[in-house]
């Protein structure tokens, strides 16, 4: 019955396709909605994630009523986030998701959910408080709160630099980057499958949406003086994480890790100040968004079965769940970035824009999705090949109709995002375009030099000359 | 001035007065709970009368000298009516949920509707003071009355101690206070506040310091700020739940409006004074607030705690000495009275099978499971305390902080909302032991309707629907703490 609701809720959603073209909902007080295309794709992957976790919470059998209320409570919150066209109310949205994601953690998450939700809560809180000081200089500087103006607005540069930290610390905390991150491996770990899937999903775009909406556009300057500081974060987290994930024995904080790793990916193509790193970051988040949600469903599915994530319990499921391993192994791909699927477009765009402006940061992210493939690969080896040790889990049944499409729908997202992604970039290619123009009188030095065109740097320019046939055409 | 316009003037107290004593008269011909019912309807419907004629004076932002009673004693004024109308919703709310509790216990009084009435009478004096010894009258009638109401249990040890103790520190508040007041006057050579802010105009004598700062920690007393707070839990745990309810909200408006007036009026041109005092004791109150209620184990002591807490966020809208921090600190107190009801209204609810209180965070383990509704209510206040958006308490703190970063004070704004995380901590466990552990089943009891209304009423005022009222709060609260600024 609550399905229906959501699937109801789900169409108003995607009628706001017809909103392609920046619509900003002015009404009354303070209470401004808009959407561009940044906002609009975030939306879209919040409405198509949104019934996919209901229909991924087929296993929760206590105050269920209770759980989608949680559950839409949460989506109404995140659309808010992302269409607030006003800067308070935009915090409001964005600590009000805090709530609904607390209960859900601690009411029907895993055993140790209690320390996983006070970690979350307090953690993202902490981060946010600062903000909104912040928010209220930026206000009584600029004497507005619309989202607009103020991306427009040049704050003094050394104030700049203190609204960017604060501002920081609230979407560093959200994105997770490194070394702040600590939180998300418990709440990912106790929070029940869909509350996972929307963790991963989407709340985690909320600290991504945040530096392009806020960070980048507002404080130029400021981001170009600590874009280095965003950069090595991002290296050490890149590796770090990515070998904390090859260490795991526990398949949902693998994934968690591996959430962190493709974030710092994130965080380096935002900064790296040009379009194909934005345009990259956009759809690294959305096909993450899909990718990580997808994986989340597909520990769901074998912990539904057997009620353990302990990667050892299980082995060898190809044989008894062959459709389960196909969707798996499409989605651990396209988490390492196989071409053809999501993950590669973004990956390479995001790399192509920060090789324009660091050969260093470029290598050693690339290292890092070089290890991501070592750690989900190695994954995917212990869980669908190899023998079937565990008769328990050999005797699993493959996966029933609700399952398959729920992972089925986002396995064809992922495909079509990775074949063509002219459909998702298009309606951004405007509003990052502006952002890009916004940020290019901050632009630092790339120190690849890069001369499209000349012979003797071919090597150099094939990169980012493909990057511009694919990201600008 | 003649006497009729001061009369006039002073009608709610009036009222108040006459009223509480016919009523007192009555009461001695009251028998039973059936007639102490009928004395507190009346005297709910006096408080409602009173209001009525406070209600004009805020709408028309009513000040200046046509608003003074006998001879500048006396101030009729939008602040003091804003405060009034705080005062007489938190009374008529602490007389509407006492019946039920008291009679459980056959303990139930027509005194107890007189004594907030006359305590009403004395915090209405006290808001509209313009001169010490207004202000000191004030302050005693109320606290004559709210002795007497914290020890109204007689049989009961812990209401007894309550009493008790209140009394000894607060007379000792009161003879600082006291204290202060004769330095002050001994110095400037005046009483009335506007002659104490114009004789203190060239500079801060020695001896007009040490008045000031005495004045100021008999006033912390009253306001239980830190590090005058230690009677606050003790006297909030042992006074009869209805009463602390009382306490919690309507003499914390009382003592905060006098803060107001005493340091932004009296003291009002030696802000530089006064500012560092006020920043201490707002920080100080929102950190000893948060760490204390962390151990608590007593669901009103732990309230006692989240009301310093709440303090401390109120003294920054005071630390700004702006009038947007003035108006921030109205809005909050508006703000926080519903929330302290609504809290207090829900451990009130909280009783097991055989209707015996429930006191204690143990007990409402799992409350989310059999009293969903009184859980979620409190949870709303709980996270609403918390300052957590979008419910309506996140508000209250957002303008004092606003008034604060427009004063320039961003560091105390940063820090201030930094330890409001350690306030958040505790909040959080109450929702936790009701809505994650498993149900101790002992908060069972069904409770009255006047309750579930009043929960009902607060909770709806600090939902997000409460955000439609903030143009019109704004607006009022601001036409109010203009009056303090138009000396």
């Amino acid at each position: 019955m609550l399905g229906v609701l959501l699937w109801a809720n789900y169409d108003i959603g995607g009628a706001q396709w017809q909103f392609v073209e920046k619509v900003p909902l002015f009404a009354g007080f303070s209470w401004a909605l808009g959407i561009d295309g940044i906002a609009l794709m975030l939306i879209m992957l919040s409405v198509f994630l949104m019934p996919i976790c209901v229909l991924a919470s087929h296993s929760i059998d206590k105050r269920v009523g209770e759980y989608m209320a949680a559950f839409l409570l949460m989506e109404t919150l995140m659309i808010g986030v992302f269409a607030a066209q006003d800067l308070f109310l935009f915090y409001i949205m964005f600590e009000a998701g805090l709530i609904p994601m607390y209960l859900i953690i601690g009411i029907w998450g895993g055993a140790d959910r209690i320390y996983a939700s006070y970690k979350f809560f307090l953690y993202t809180l902490l981060g946010s408080v600062l903000m909104l000081i912040a928010m209220l200089w930026m206000v009584n500087e600029a004497g507005t709160t619309d989202i607009p103006t103020l991306m427009a607005y040049d704050f003094p540069v050394e104030a700049q630099k203190l609204l960017w930290l604060a501002f920081f610390a609230s979407f560093a905390v959200k994105m997770p980057m490194w070394p702040v991150h600590t939180w998300l491996p418990d709440a990912h770990v106790q929070a029940p499958t869909a509350g996972s899937v929307i963790l991963a999903g989407v709340l985690l775009k909320m600290g991504g949406y945040g530096f392009i909406r806020f960070s980048l556009p507002m404080f130029p300057e400021a981001s170009a003086h600590f874009a280095w500081l965003v950069f090595w974060l991002s290296m050490i987290a890149v590796v770090v994480t990515s070998l904390i994930a090859l260490v795991q024995h526990d398949m949902k904080k693998l994934i968690a890790y591996s959430s962190v790793a493709h974030m710092a990916i994130v965080t380096v193509g935002l900064f790296a100040f040009n379009v194909q790193g934005l345009e990259g970051t956009m759809i690294v988040m959305l096909s993450h968004g899909l990718v990580a949600g997808a994986l989340f469903l597909c520990v769901g599915v074998i912990y539904d079965r057997l009620h353990t994530r302990e990667i050892s319990r299980y082995g060898g499921l190809s044989i008894n769940m062959p459709k389960y391993a196909i969707f798996f192994m499409l989605f651990t791909m396209a988490s390492v970035g196989l071409p053809g699927t999501s993950g590669f477009v973004g990956e390479f765009l995001a790399l192509v824009g920060i090789y324009q402006v660091s050969s260093v940061v470029a290598l050693v992210a690339g290292t890092g999705i070089i290890l991501g493939a070592g750690y989900m690969l190695y994954l995917y080896r212990r869980i669908c090949f190899g023998e079937q040790k565990n008769a328990d889990a050999a005797a699993m049944p493959d996966l029933d109709r609700r399952e398959f499409w729920m992972l089925g729908v986002i396995g064809a997202v992922v495909l079509w995002m990775g074949v063509y992604p002219e459909s998702f970039i298009a309606p951004m290619r405007a509003d990052i375009a502006a952002l890009d123009a916004r940020l290019a009188r901050a632009r630092p030095a790339g120190d690849a030099e890069l001369t499209a065109g000349q012979p003797h740097a071919a090597a150099q320019t094939h990169e980012p000359a493909a990057a511009h046939t694919k990201g600008a055409h | 001035m003649d006497w009729s316009q001061s009369l006039r003037l002073v009608a709610p107290e009036l009222l108040l007065s006459i009223a509480g004593l016919v009523l007192l008269l009555g009461s001695a011909w009251a028998k039973g709970d059936r007639d102490s019912r009928v004395i507190t309807w009346l005297a709910v419907a006096v408080l409602a009368g009173c209001a009525a004629l406070v209600a004009p004076a805020l709408w028309d932002g009513a000040h200046g000298a046509e608003r003074l009673a006998f001879s500048g004693l006396y101030s009729a004024d939008a602040f003091a009516a804003f405060a009034k109308l705080l005062i007489y919703a938190a009374a008529g709310a602490s007389l509407l949920i006492a019946p039920a509790f008291f009679e459980r216990v056959g303990a139930y009084r027509p005194e107890y509707p007189v004594l907030v009435l006359f305590a009403a009478m004395g915090m209405g004096i006290m808001v509209s003071a313009t001169n010490l010894l207004t202000l000191y009258i004030g302050l005693e009638l109320n606290s004559l009355a709210a002795y007497v109401l914290a020890a109204f249990l007689r049989t009961d040890d812990r209401s007894a101690e309550a009493g008790l103790k209140y009394f000894v520190l607060g007379s000792l508040a009161s003879g600082i206070l006291l204290f202060g007041i004769s330095l002050t006057y001994g110095f400037t050579g005046t009483i009335g506040f506007t002659g104490i802010a114009s004789a203190l105009q060239g500079g801060l004598s020695t001896g007009a310091m040490f008045g000031l700062v005495f004045v100021l920690a008999g006033l912390a007393f009253k306001i239980s700020a830190v590090p005058f707070h230690m009677w606050t839990p003790d006297v909030y745990e042992g006074a009869p739940t209805p009463v602390t309810t009382f306490f919690a909200s309507a003499p914390k408006v009382a003592a905060l409006g006098l803060t107001m007036i005493v340091t932004l009026q009296a003291f009002g041109t030696q802000v530089a004074a006064w500012q560092p005092i006020v920043i201490f004791a707002a920080l100080a109150s929102i950190v000893v607030g948060a760490l204390g209620a962390i151990g608590q184990t007593n669901l009103k002591r732990l309230l006692a705690y989240s009301s310093i807490n709440n303090v401390g966020f109120l003294l920054i809208g005071l630390a700004a000495a702006t009038p947007q921090g003035a108006a921030a600190m109205l809005v909050y107190l508006a703000i926080y009275v519903a929330m302290t009801i609504g809290g207090f209204v829900a451990v009130l609810m909280l009783k097991d099978a055989d209707g015996n209180p429930v006191e204690d965070l143990a007990d409402i383990a799992g409350l989310s499971r059999h009293r969903k509704v009184v859980a979620a209510c409190f949870a709303m206040v709980m996270f609403s305390l918390a300052g957590i958006p979008p419910l309506f308490g996140f508000w209250g703190k957002f303008v004092v902080f606003q008034a604060a970063v427009q004063a320039g004070l961003i560091p105390l704004a940063a820090i201030g909302i930094a330890a409001s995380v350690i306030g958040a901590f505790y909040y959080l466990k109450v929702v936790k032991v009701m809505y994650f552990d498993e149900p101790a089943n002992k908060a069972v009891g069904q409770s009255d309707w006047v309750h579930q209304a009043l929960l009902a009423l607060c909770a709806l005022f600090i939902s997000p629907a409460g955000y439609l009222l903030t143009k019109c709060l704004g607006a009022l609260a601001a036409s109010a703490a203009a009056v303090l600024f138009h000396a």
